[in-house]
């Protein structure tokens, strides 16, 4: 599936994955290529946060494997490595309360790259100022408004310099008038040729950066199309039912 | 208004109406403004007015404030009517804080002191320069130099001083702060250890701390007293000062751990996953994301432990260690200070002593959460 000699970005290969008794991951095979964006959407309880958080190693899985640009991540020791090629943007922002928002960008690279204070802060504010907040950066997050607080763990993840971004519905805890200002960002990101899954409903954003779309129900993946074809075209009935639904 | 609307005048914002003022106008808001309310209030007046009289009257009108013997505070002798009889606590002020510390050595426990309110006071003041050099001061080198003061090194020529000898305030300050030196840092990880991953840690963890919340703290001090020598080989002796020592530090530990496991299930564990996310160690997701906001959370509940540690080391009397509600106890029979009222006076002032030190303690870890509750923000 990929071109070159240069291995993609995540390969997931036969992965499953079960919560107890429950199968949330049934074979998936997904490979994404460098500087690709690929929106995975899908009902709720698909398996489409599950797959994400697969990839940087926050769940475990069972079955298959996953490669980062070629490494494989199982065992402990590779999936620390693999955190570090990924950054994560959750629903619920996650922001650390007790930390300002400068503080929040800096945590990781002093303590996880060892860089020291002064280096940090420059590129924190570095990153801030790309999602646009860097009047913010000494506010704590209980200060900011829904959108402000997810730019700030977009520069968060950022400040870590991932190869992979990867959001868990950035968009959906957010005010109606706050969407647009965080899936600005995200274009913006997609536009500096980022290697980016997303998680989303957001038909508009997939439409307007995606270059292919996943669509999943019940743990297994049920279509992968080129974001044109997606929306055009759809090919299983499953597909078109969710779309008949969501685009309305 | 009809049933559509479109507005074509701006309103602007106003000020808010003028709240009344005056005495008045408070004293009718806060005091009287329902019927429940007025009884209330006038009842604690009366209550008041039933009290603070005869209570003022007692500690400070008919007090005796000077005198060498009992012989001042007896009514027949004086004259008039005695309430507290204060000459004796100014008498044996230096029992109380010392207890049979020699006199010549009392500069050491004084030293102690000295170095307590230092260590204490870099502490406590949080604006405070090179904090962490305080931390160090009085995490580190102040119990050493605090041990070696008040128990001697001959090596230093500091006599030394057996710990029976030890007594009043000095041991109640001794026995509550390493309780709450050891139970600080001791209950974290015991809580820590409860929500461990491992079950062995966990079962462990477990056990140790709904051991010792199952067991009245007086039977802890018996046990440690009396029975941790069965224990131990004859040749081995353990001080007397130290055995109800760690009984009182283990005990306060587990209340330590159940307040701050509160704690810790409280930080969403959000938190924890963005911190991995960012590829933390899980080292270092505790000391700078979980422990940091969990600690923050039960700042109210390890001051309430604190407090009753301090209180709680009355008991340590019980078990014949010359603590300070003991050195006033014995200070208060002593047949040359006879006197109707001296008892009364020797609990007043202990009810002061230990009032003072909990109210002290209630009112910073109000303004801490104050302080901590500013630097965020509204949430």
């Amino acid at each position: 599936m990929t071109g070159g000699k240069e291995p993609p970005a995540v390969a997931i290969t036969g992965l499953n994955k079960w919560f107890g008794s429950h199968h949330v991951l049934r074979d998936v095979d997904l490979t994404v290529r460098r500087s690709e964006r690929l929106v995975i959407c899908g009902p709720s309880g698909s398996g489409k946060s599950t797959l994400i958080r697969c990839i940087n190693g926050l769940e475990p899985y069972q079955g298959g494997r996953i490669a980062l640009a070629g490494t494989r991540l199982d065992g402990h020791r590779e999936a620390e490595m693999a955190r570090l090629r990924t950054g994560m943007v959750f629903q619920s922002f996650n922001l650390f309360a007790h930390l300002t928002v400068l503080e929040n960008c800096t945590l990781a690279p002093i303590h996880v790259r060892r860089m020291g204070r002064h280096r940090a802060e420059d590129l924190a504010m570095d990153h801030l100022t790309r999602v646009r907040i860097p009047e913010q950066a000494r506010k704590y997050p209980g200060q900011l408004s829904g959108g402000q607080r997810q730019r700030a763990a977009i520069a968060r993840a950022l400040c870590m310099a991932p190869e992979i971004m990867l959001f868990d519905e950035p968009t959906s805890a957010l005010d109606p008038e706050m969407v647009e200002e965080v899936l600005g960002t995200m274009v913006d990101l997609a536009q500096s040729g980022m290697t980016m899954l997303c998680v989303t409903h957001e038909m508009g954003f997939a439409r307007r950066v995606a270059d292919r779309v996943v669509f999943m129900d019940e743990g297994q993946i049920i279509e992968i199309a080129p974001t044109d074809a997606f929306f055009r075209t759809p090919r299983h009935e499953r597909t078109r039912a969710f779309l008949g639904q969501i685009l309305r | 208004m009809s049933e559509t609307f479109l507005r074509t005048a701006e309103v602007p914002p106003r000020a808010p109406p003028a709240a009344v003022g005056g005495p008045f106008a408070w004293v009718r808001r806060n005091l009287f403004s329902s019927l429940g309310n007025a009884a209330t209030t006038l009842v604690v007046l009366a209550l008041l007015a039933l009290v603070l009289p005869p209570l003022f009257r007692f500690l400070v009108l008919d007090a005796v404030w000077t005198g060498g013997s009992g012989e001042a505070c007896r009514p027949e002798a004086a004259g008039r009517p005695v309430g507290a009889c204060w000459a004796f606590i100014h008498e044996k002020l230096g029992y109380l804080v010392y207890g049979s510390y020699p006199l010549a050595e009392r500069w050491r426990p004084d030293a102690v002191f000295a170095l307590m309110l230092l260590g204490g006071g870099w502490m406590l003041w949080l604006d405070a320069p090179r904090r962490g050099l305080g931390a160090l001061f009085f995490f580190g080198v102040f119990p050493v130099a605090a041990y070696l003061l008040l128990a001697g090194a001959p090596a230093l020529g500091l006599k030394p001083v057996p710990t029976g000898l030890w007594g009043g305030m000095i041991v109640t300050f001794v026995v509550s702060l390493v309780g709450i030196v050891v139970s600080l840092p001791l209950g974290i990880l015991l809580a820590l250890g409860r929500r461990s991953d491992l079950p062995v840690i966990r079962l462990a963890c477990t056990l140790f701390i709904e051991f010792w919340r199952g067991v009245p703290l007086i039977t802890v001090l018996f046990m440690a007293n009396v029975m941790l020598p069965l224990f131990l080989p004859g040749d081995i002796t353990i001080d007397r000062l130290l055995r109800p020592l760690v009984g009182v530090a283990l005990f306060a530990s587990a209340y330590m751990a159940e307040v701050v496991r509160g704690g810790l299930q409280a930080v969403p564990p959000g938190q924890a996953q963005a911190a991995r996310a960012l590829g933390l160690t899980e080292l270092q997701i505790l000391r700078f994301v979980v422990l940091p906001q969990a600690i923050k959370i039960v700042v109210p509940g390890i001051v309430n432990t604190f407090i009753g540690l301090f209180k709680d080391t009355t008991l340590v009397s019980i078990v014949g260690i010359a603590d300070f509600i003991r050195v006033l106890e014995s200070a208060r029979i002593d047949p040359r200070w006879a006197a109707p009222s001296v008892p009364v006076t020797a609990y007043a002032f202990a009810a002061l002593f230990y009032f003072a030190f909990c109210f002290g303690m209630a009112r910073y870890a109000a303004f801490i959460e104050r302080r901590l509750a500013a630097g965020e923000g509204a949430r």
